[in-house]
C-alpha cells in the first residue's frame, strides 16, 4: 500500500473529518484533504487525481451514497476505491451502498484498529486482483 | 329614514320587530308589546344556539381529522418517546466521551511527569560526567541508567501516545449527538407546527393552511443506532452484523 496515496475525507462534522485525519496519520497517511459533503467533494474529486475516497451517507446537500454513485458514474473516478464510514446501520442501507459500489463499511462509533483493517483489507484485495 | 343598503335578514327581522315594539308602546298596547319582546328574544337566542351548534361541529370535525392525520399519531405514538430515548443517547454519549478524555489524561499525565522527572535526574548526572565532575566507578552506574531509562522511555512514550490516542476517539461523539440533536429539532418544529394548526382550528375564524411535509432532509438516512428506539429496530447492532451481511453479499 503506498503510503503518499492521495486520500480525499468527506464528512459534513469537522470533528469527525480530524478524527479521520489523525487516524490516517497514525497509521502513516499524510496526504489527506477534506470536503464537507458530497457537492463540494465531487468537483475536488474530479480535479486532483485521488487514490482513496472516505466518505460519510448523511450529508446535507449531497449524501455520501449520492456522492458514490456519481463517483462510479465519472469514467475518469469510477475505479477510485471507496470506504463509506457512517451511523447508518439498516440492512437496506448497506445492501444500497454495497449496491453502489463501496469497498468497505464502518460503522460509527468505530475503533481505530476497525478502520485499519477495513483499509488493509480493501487494499489487499486490490492488489490481488 | 333611509335603510343602509346591505342588510342581512337577521338584521331586517330585529328592524321591523324594534318598529312594532315602538309602536305599540305608544299605542299603548301592553299584550302586543310583551309578546314582540318574547318573540325577539326567542329569535335571538336561537340564532345564537345555531352560531354556536356550528361551531361545535366544526371543531368536532377538525379535530377527528386531526386524529386521524397519520403523521400526528406516528408524532404522538412513535417519534416522541423516541426523542426522549435520543436525548438519553446524547448524555449518555456525551458522558462517555467526557469519561474516556479524562481517564486518558488521568493515565497519561503520571507517565509525562515520570518522564520527565527522570529525564531532570539523568540531565544533571550527564552534564557532571560531561564537565568531568564523575569518578569512574559513578559513570559505570550512570551508564546502567541510561540504559534502563532508554528501554523503559519507549514503552513509556508509547502509552502516551496510546492516550492521545483514546481522547482522539473520544471525540466521535460530537458528530454521532450532533446528527441525533438535528434530528430532534427537526421533530420539535414539527411538534410546533401541528400545535400552530392546532391553535388555528379552535381560533376557527383563522384559515387553515395546509400542513408542512417535513420528514427530515433526508428520510433514507436515520443517524446513529439508539438502543431503545423503536424505528431502530431494524438495525444491525455491530459492526461484525455488517461485515457479515456484506461477506454474504460477495464482499
Amino acid at each position: 500500500m503506498n503510503k503518499d496515496m492521495k486520500i480525499l475525507i468527506v464528512d459534513d462534522f469537522s470533528t469527525m473529518r480530524r478524527i479521520i485525519k489523525n487516524l490516517m496519520r497514525d497509521l502513516g497517511f499524510n496526504n489527506t484533504s477534506e470536503a464537507d459533503d458530497g457537492k463540494t467533494a465531487l468537483p475536488i474529486l474530479q480535479a486532483g487525481d485521488f487514490d482513496f475516497l472516505i466518505t460519510d451517507w448523511n450529508m446535507p446537500g449531497m449524501t455520501g451514497l449520492d456522492l458514490i454513485k456519481a463517483v462510479r458514474a465519472d469514467p475518469r473516478l469510477s475505479k477510485i476505491p471507496v470506504l463509506m464510514v457512517t451511523a447508518e446501520a439498516k440492512r437496506e442501507q448497506i445492501v444500497e451502498a454495497a449496491q453502489a459500489g463501496v469497498n468497505g463499511y464502518v460503522v460509527k462509533p468505530f475503533t481505530a484498529a476497525t478502520l485499519k483493517e477495513k483499509i488493509d483489507k480493501i487494499f489487499e484485495r486490490l492488489e490481488t486482483k | 329614514m333611509s335603510e343602509p343598503r346591505e342588510m342581512s335578514e337577521e338584521k331586517k327581522y330585529y328592524l321591523t320587530q324594534a318598529r312594532a315594539l315602538v309602536e305599540n308602546i305608544e299605542q299603548g298596547n301592553d299584550s302586543e308589546v310583551n309578546s314582540l319582546i318574547e318573540s325577539i328574544s326567542k329569535f335571538h337566542e336561537s340564532t345564537l344556539f345555531q352560531e354556536v351548534g356550528k361551531l361545535t361541529r366544526q371543531l368536532h370535525e377538525t379535530l377527528n381529522n386531526f386524529h386521524v392525520d397519520s403523521r400526528v399519531e406516528a408524532l404522538t405514538k412513535n417519534e416522541i418517546p423516541d426523542a426522549k430515548e435520543r436525548l438519553n443517547y446524547v448524555i449518555k454519549m456525551t458522558e462517555d466521551s467526557a469519561n474516556r478524555t479524562l481517564n486518558a489524561v488521568e493515565n497519561g499525565l503520571p507517565i509525562a511527569e515520570e518522564l520527565k522527572e527522570k529525564s531532570n535526574v539523568l540531565n544533571k548526572k550527564w552534564r557532571r560526567f560531561r564537565q568531568r565532575e564523575m569518578p569512574v566507578e559513578e559513570f559505570r552506574e550512570l551508564s546502567n541508567e541510561i540504559d534502563n531509562y532508554l528501554s523503559w522511555s519507549v514503552i513509556q512514550s508509547e502509552k502516551v501516545r496510546e492516550n492521545f490516542s483514546h481522547i482522539l476517539m473520544a471525540q466521535d461523539f460530537q458528530d454521532l449527538t450532533g446528527q441525533v440533536i438535528r434530528r430532534v429539532i427537526n421533530l420539535v418544529q414539527e411538534m410546533e407546527g401541528n400545535l400552530i394548526d392546532l391553535v388555528r382550528i379552535s381560533g376557527q375564524r383563522m384559515k387553515k393552511e395546509p400542513l408542512e411535509e417535513n420528514n427530515g432532509s433526508d428520510s433514507k438516512a436515520d443517524g446513529p443506532r439508539i438502543p431503545g428506539c423503536d424505528s431502530h429496530k431494524d438495525r444491525l447492532s455491530s459492526q461484525d452484523d455488517v461485515d457479515e451481511l456484506l461477506s454474504s453479499l460477495g464482499f
